[in-house]
């Protein structure tokens, strides 16, 4: 396993998150390792199953288990492994040094409490700071997500805004306490696309403005193409191959990568053509193939490819892909 | 495709409009959301013509409207020359479609978003299929289900499926056993409601070539609906975009994106991310700010002006009317000439 580089802030070495199911095993993450920044975006991309948003719950701890146990891994934030260390412990981070923003806010805030008393409650556990000062603060805080007449709309449910306001609330109830690292699940999917653009403008510039990292989990490749710095991209709980974002779209040399990107419709491209659709399904992480795990749907697959997994193999510094055959790309 | 054609289907001044009740006094506040409001468009015989914009503006209940799965409150509705909005009759308490509506069916079908939920899960495979095919007495025995593997092979599935349950599919897959019902009947017309937005990236773009193949091979005029520009302007000849209930502009899919007109457009076409790092940084930026009003509290003037980065004092006060400024191209708003 490498070292963390010195600006690392997060390090996640060989995680393997699996589940107990009826009689087999689920191998959701099954060997993931990868750095997080200080001050980067680093875009997390799969489709439904490929295990990107169980690996970012998992380093943060927000996996039950039981059902879910880890055969392996570390989670490494400041000299310290977060899957090891009591809970008392976790949950002083969490929230404070490492934040996440979900996909459905309706669902992660809580629906009997005012906005005031769950954004309050926060700097009031992380902070110790005093009723008064606490409000004072996530008003301010509500400012700059851009809710207008905060000071009015705190005592509101999360009812009474829409989905984009609620992504913003949500937004703002992380960055309290100014994280080092904000994993965002999905933060735009549910939204319109004049309002996603809206709450991508704003993750920006916060995460400017405070130099936090974001590792942002993602099924769409052009919100990656827009906010990312580096991008791993995950198939049936691995990653298949990791870079930069320049690297990943101007030379993808993972089959799955580049399969992915030309079946995505490009606004700006006259094409009136097939789609270069991945044929097949993502695999069962119950029943994985033997093998490469994205081999049977992959048109570059020889022999080999049927008999072992391939480790991950390193292209330039930054650039590195889990396939035997991506030396021979073309 | 012939421009000279009678169009297979026209929609005149469409309007639906929905009782609705929202919180205030005891038993709440009724209140009339109308969710299309003159919507005006034609579809020509093995056109599809894309219907974009965000929730809430509309496009779905419109092809409803179309296929009169819900009631036109006002409007017309002419598929293939025939006023199929006058086809209900009243009894038991409701509007029914009358036994000319009831035939008409064959010719127009819908896909839904959710296969799951248009599925019936009780249902094998065999007997969704078979059940279209059987309200039509159109075939009986051996023949039908020779007819059933055959709609299956056309979408893509193995024909030894028939005895599964939608179930025992994946959502990729549910998806071809819902747009093999909707053709079990070879209609004219299909209008498809967000049919690849549930689905990962690979399986939509399967979807969207299995559309567009049986779109070409056999013939069908499509209204296809949906949220994401990008698979819109993949699969349609004309782009209407929709905003609160009305159609701001309409035009030639590549026109809509390449040199759309009206100031909403432009916003929802620079809204969609390019998935290329160094075009979609060098695009120019156009955030909307704001939010979509809501179509139960609709604003005066014209229904973008709150949003809109040009107003101009009319705007505030007159709705633009659609009207055409170029061959083609159909556009409302005051300030395009």
């Amino acid at each position: 396993m490498t070292r963390p580089a010195t600006d690392t802030v997060l390090a996640v070495r060989d995680l393997r998150t699996f589940f107990h199911g009826e009689g087999h095993v689920v191998k959701a993450v099954d060997g993931v390792s990868f750095d997080v920044r200080r001050g980067e975006t680093l875009a997390i991309v799969g489709e439904s199953g490929s295990g990107k948003s169980v690996a970012c719950l998992s380093a943060l701890r927000l996996v039950p288990s039981p059902p879910a146990f880890h055969p392996s891994g570390e989670v490494l934030h400041g000299g310290r492994d977060l899957l090891v260390m009591p809970e008392r412990e976790i949950e002083r981070l969490r929230g404070d040094r490492l934040a996440m923003i979900f996909q459905d806010p309706l669902s992660a805030l809580n629906p009997y409490l005012t906005v005031a008393r769950q954004l309050t409650e926060v700097l009031e556990v992380h902070r110790s700071a005093s009723p008064a000062a606490a409000r004072r603060e996530a008003i301010s805080m509500l400012e700059r997500v851009g809710i207008a007449d905060a000071a009015h709309r705190i005592d509101h449910h999360p009812h009474q805004f829409s989905g984009g306001m609620r992504q913003r609330v949500m937004i703002a109830m992380a960055l309290l306490c100014r994280p080092e690292v904000l994993f965002a699940d999905e933060p735009t999917t549910a939204l319109d696309v004049t309002i996603q653009a809206q709450i991508l403008a704003l993750v920006a510039e916060l995460r400017r403005e405070l130099g936090m990292a974001v590792v942002l989990v993602t099924h769409d490749l052009g919100v990656v193409a827009g906010a990312a710095d580096r991008v791993a991209v995950m198939y049936a709980g691995r990653i298949v191959e990791e870079g930069t974002v320049e690297e990943i779209f101007a030379r993808p040399l993972h089959p799955y990568t580049r399969g992915l990107l030309a079946s995505t419709p490009q606004i700006d491209m006259p094409d009136r053509g097939l789609l270069a659709a991945i044929p097949g399904l993502p695999p069962d992480p119950a029943h994985l193939p033997v093998g490469c795990p994205f081999q049977p749907r992959c048109d570059r697959a020889v022999d080999r490819c049927r008999q072992a997994s391939p480790q991950m193999a390193v292209f330039t510094t930054s650039h590195r892909v889990a396939c035997l055959e991506a030396g021979e790309a073309p | 495709m012939s421009d000279d054609a009678p169009p297979l289907l026209e929609v005149r001044d469409l309007v639906v409009r929905f009782d609705v009740v929202t919180p205030g006094g005891p038993w709440g506040r009724r209140r009339t959301l109308t969710a299309v409001d003159g919507v005006h468009v034609s579809v020509r015989r093995g056109e599809t013509l894309g219907l974009v914009g965000e929730s809430g503006c509309g496009k779905s209940t419109t092809g409803r409207a179309v296929l009169q799965l819900e009631k036109p409150s006002a409007g017309e509705v002419i598929f293939d020359g025939r006023p199929i909005h006058e086809w209900w009759v009243q009894r038991w308490g409701g509007w029914r479609w009358d036994h000319r509506l009831r035939d008409l069916r064959r010719r127009m079908q819908m896909i839904f978003q959710d296969p799951s939920a248009s599925l019936d899960p009780r249902m094998t495979v065999e007997a969704i299929l078979a059940e279209p095919l059987r309200n039509f007495a159109l075939a009986s025995g051996s023949e039908r289900r020779g007819r059933v593997q055959r709609l299956l092979e056309i979408v893509g599935l193995d024909p030894r499926f028939i005895r599964r349950y939608p179930h025992q599919f994946s959502g990729g897959q549910r998806q071809r056993i819902g747009i093999a019902r909707a053709l079990a009947l070879e209609p004219d017309l299909i209008v498809a409601d967000e049919p690849t937005s549930g689905l990962d990236v690979s399986i939509q773009a399967q979807i969207v070539n299995l559309l567009g193949r049986l779109q070409q091979e056999l013939g069908l005029t499509m209204m296809f609906i949906a949220h994401d520009l990008a698979t819109v302007r993949h699969v349609s000849d004309r782009i209407a975009v929709m905003h609160l209930g009305r159609i701001v502009e309409l035009a030639a899919a590549d026109r809509i994106v390449t040199a759309p007109l009206h100031p909403y457009t432009q916003a929802l076409v620079a809204a969609v991310p390019v998935p290329d790092p160094i075009r979609e940084r060098a695009r120019p930026r156009l955030v909307l700010a704001g939010e979509p009003p809501s179509p139960l509290d609709p604003p005066a003037g014209c229904p973008f002006h709150t949003r809109c980065p040009v107003r101009e004092e009319r705007c505030r006060r007159e709705s633009p009317p659609l009207r055409t400024v170029a061959a083609g191209h159909e556009v409302a708003c005051h300030l395009v000439d």
